[in-house]
């Protein structure tokens, strides 16, 4: 029973990190520290994303 | 063929262990016990918890065998070679995603309001024929087709059906199934858009909640957008509490007199909802389309886990036969037509839907990390939908089945009121009174519960009782409206999204002729491709609203046989490509799918165009309303002569889509039969399959990580030295 609760807090927030993109943000940030490059602000880097996306549609089905 | 296994070194045959092979015969005894008791259990109360573990259980054993072999036999998924996503990455459409995120991705595009609403429907038969059709139709079928089309599209760089056909079938096929996709699409979105006219028609409290999804919507839009970009989870809370206020504050609409501006004709909805289409089209995505499709993912996984939950908890008891006489003699009311083919017909997501293809070519196989990754998701994604939609089945057979024929039937047959729609029910054989007719619409809150058609208010009557059962507390007017809501919102953003992608397909393919056109940023062509789309689902949208015969029983037949002939054309389409990958051992994986698919869509659509009972065939209804309307005769429930001249030109047009639907099909399917044919004379031949890159990246592909394979995908990790990836 001990080892179930941080399992599902550990699953949790890792849910958390995914939805947020919080790991695509700060494999960016490593990217850009590789290459050197400013990374620019989180805002711009969701914008950016979600502009880039717009051009593609993503169907939803009934 | 099998010999070659060899190159694939972790398929090696290991003996199973004693735990897995109790554990699996447990499973089996649990799934053949269930089908007995339903198999067997005629005239007396059985407890839905038997339609339910008998499908838990088939569906385990469908995984874990028939799945696995499709995997690794039949398509030999590799794990060595690159997938788009790892070659192409991008960070836009090709991106490497985590399988759990992915799958939920997945199920989030291919789930909606399907799955909900045909076992409504077609309950009417009974609750065995749909449920036998959705375990074994999805097993052998539509978990089958969703696989199989994300696999191969994965294997081709994330390419679209239409584009799969065109190139690897030819250019008549390509055309066909072209024209096919796009006037299939139009027909479901107006479906979906009737249903959720149907369930709001007359209901303040479900037009106040619905209406004030949009402003919640934009706010989440801004939020994401300039206030803290990225924290979907923040947003999406907070909209999710918004959205239970917007739901408890419709109750309270009649005391802030509002309930007379917020209850709305059918007329008027179609108006509002054409409008709604059309803006939320040429708006930017962040505003409006993103955050509600974040709503919509989050309360679909959130609401069918409760529902599950409730349904253990509450352990209902089905209220209908297992199968009724309708089935038998197809003179159901809420739809026309026997048990074959039309059951179906009526369900197809949940069991077998053609839509899934265009989501497993395209968007998902572009995000797959590794190729065994696509039994997961695709095949898995689709048992978790075809759950979905057991679950309905069940909330809409525990419902009394008075009530259920009352809400169902057109309002031409149940005159509208309470006391006609209770002497026709009681005329079917059932019991109901205007009295327990009129207490079950206070019940939840709503004015009138008769001729709600659409399965929306069925659905949500059936869940609000489990939930009610489940929980207590007096809130069945709550649970109601929220289910209504949860349908809205799934189905809104369905219409949101396929008007876009309608858009976007006729703006490509215009394009073609003129190049301007197919310049997706050019905002006139945007306006005027969006114009036609919704223009085109916001006519039969207003024909559907306005039949006099209903347009939940004139249109859902054609909705479920669009659906189920696009899914001919993608297994036609992978039963081709296995032949042409020299597979022809292994091609009745998905033949045999696609001839029943053929022989039920066929019937149907000949039923449909050719029978001579108007109440099933297009044409013969056209004729008998015709001919009365020659003669200057009214024939029920048509009530002047404009009323009898709109079933005339309805029934026409229909049965000519119908017509044109099964010619495309029968085109595609021709156009195949003679690349099969060439195929098997010359042993295989070339497709567009890309060449195999190594990959370099190590991912499980299940969900669950045994330690063993933990240790083996270590020790690869080693070998080729790299990138671990999102795995924790």
């Amino acid at each position: 029973m001990r080892g179930v609760l941080p399992a599902v807090w550990s699953g949790l927030r890792w849910a958390h990190r995914q939805v947020d993109g919080q790991d695509r943000w700060e494999a960016h940030l490593r990217r850009c520290a590789e290459h050197g490059h400013p990374p620019g602000s989180r805002a711009d880097f969701e914008r950016r994303r979600a502009d880039a996306k717009a051009a593609v549609p993503g169907g939803r089905c009934c | 063929m099998s010999r070659l296994q060899s190159d694939a070194p972790e398929v090696t045959r290991r003996r199973p262990s004693p735990r897995s092979v109790v554990v699996w015969t447990a499973v089996a005894v649990v799934g053949a016990l269930c089908w007995t008791v339903l198999a067997l259990s005629r005239g007396e109360s059985v407890n839905a918890l038997w339609v339910l573990f008998a499908a838990l259980a088939s569906y385990a054993i469908a995984y874990r065998f028939y799945s696995r072999f499709i995997t690794y036999r039949v398509l030999r998924a590799d794990d060595r070679r690159a997938t788009p996503a790892e070659r192409y990455e991008n960070g836009v459409d090709f991106e490497v995603t985590d399988r759990r995120v992915l799958f939920g991705h997945h199920f989030a595009a291919i789930a909606g309001a399907g799955p909900l609403v045909g076992p409504v429907l077609a309950a009417q038969m009974g609750y065995l024929p749909g449920t036998i059709w959705i375990v074994v139709g999805v097993i052998f079928a539509g978990a089958v087709q969703d696989l199989t089309v994300l696999f191969f599209s994965m294997r081709r760089g994330g390419k679209s059906l239409g584009q799969m056909v065109r190139e690897e079938i030819g250019l008549v096929g390509g055309i066909a199934a072209l024209v096919a996709v796009f006037a299939i699409m139009i027909i479901i979105l107006a479906v979906l858009a009737l249903i959720v006219v149907n369930a709001l028609a007359e209901s303040p409290w479900g037009v106040f909640s619905i209406a004030l999804t949009i402003p919640i919507a934009l706010f989440m839009g801004v939020y994401l957008r300039f206030l803290r970009p990225g924290r979907v989870l923040e947003a999406t809370a907070l909209g999710v509490v918004l959205l239970l206020l917007a739901i408890v504050g419709g109750g309270y609409v009649e005391s802030w007199g509002l309930a007379e501006s917020l209850t709305l004709s059918p007329e008027t909805l179609v108006v509002a909802l054409v409008v709604y289409g059309f803006v939320a089209s040429v708006l930017p995505v962040w505003l409006l389309l993103t955050p509600r499709d974040y709503l919509s993912t989050f309360m679909k996984i959130g609401v069918i886990a409760l529902l599950a939950v409730s349904l253990v908890v509450a352990r209902p008891v089905l209220a209908n036969e297992a199968v009724t006489s309708f089935a038998r003699e197809g003179n159901g009311p809420v739809f026309a037509g026997s048990l074959f083919p039309f059951v179906f017909i009526t369900i197809a997501c949940g069991a077998l839907s053609g839509f899934h293809a265009l989501i497993s070519s395209g968007t998902t196989p572009k995000m797959v990390a590794k190729e065994r990754q696509v039994r997961l998701i695709g095949y898995g994604g689709m048992l978790m939908e075809s759950f979905v939609a057991i679950s309905a089945l069940i909330a809409a057979s525990v419902i009394d089945q008075g009530l259920y024929f009352a809400v169902n039937s057109p309002a031409g047959a149940t005159g509208g009121t309470v006391e006609t729609a209770a002497s026709f029910v009681s005329g079917l054989g059932f019991t109901a009174t205007p009295e327990t007719l009129a207490a079950a619409a206070q019940a939840v809150g709503e004015e009138s519960v008769v001729s709600r058609t659409g399965g929306a208010p069925a659905l949500a009557l059936g869940i609000s009782q489990v939930f009610h059962e489940a929980f207590g507390g007096g809130l069945q007017a709550f649970w109601y409206h929220f289910a209504i809501m949860f349908e809205a919102l799934f189905i809104l953003t369905a219409v949101d999204a396929g008007t876009r992608v309608g858009r976007f397909m006729l703006q490509d393919t215009l394009g073609n002729v003129w190049g301007k056109f197919g310049d997706l940023s050019w905002r006139p062509g945007n306006l005027i491709a969006s114009a036609v789309v919704v223009g085109a689902w916001g006519y039969f949208l207003y024909t559907g609203v306005t039949d006099p015969l209903g347009g939940i029983n004139q249109l859902f037949p054609l909705f479920g046989i669009a659906n189920q002939l696009l899914a001919a054309i993608a297994l036609t389409l992978v039963t081709t490509l296995l032949v042409k990958h020299g597979r022809v051992r292994y091609a009745w994986v998905t033949a045999v799918p696609l001839v029943w698919d053929l022989v039920t869509t066929m019937t149907a659509s000949y039923q449909k165009v050719f029978s001579d009972n108007p109440a099933i065939g297009y044409f013969a209804q056209r004729a008998r309303y015709a001919d009365a309307l020659a003669t200057g005769e009214l024939l029920a429930p048509a009530r002047d002569a404009a009323q009898m001249q709109q079933v005339v030109t309805n029934s026409t047009v229909n049965g000519v889509l119908q017509s044109v639907f099964a010619l495309l099909v029968i085109v595609v399917a021709a156009n195949a039969a003679v690349v099969v044919a060439r195929a098997l004379r010359a042993g295989q031949l070339p497709t567009t399959e890309e060449p195999a890159v190594p990959s370099a990246l190590v991912e499980p592909a299940g969900i669950v990580v045994t330690a063993r394979e933990r240790a083996e995908l270590d020790a690869l990790r080693a070998e080729i030295g790299v990138r671990t990836g999102a795995d924790r």
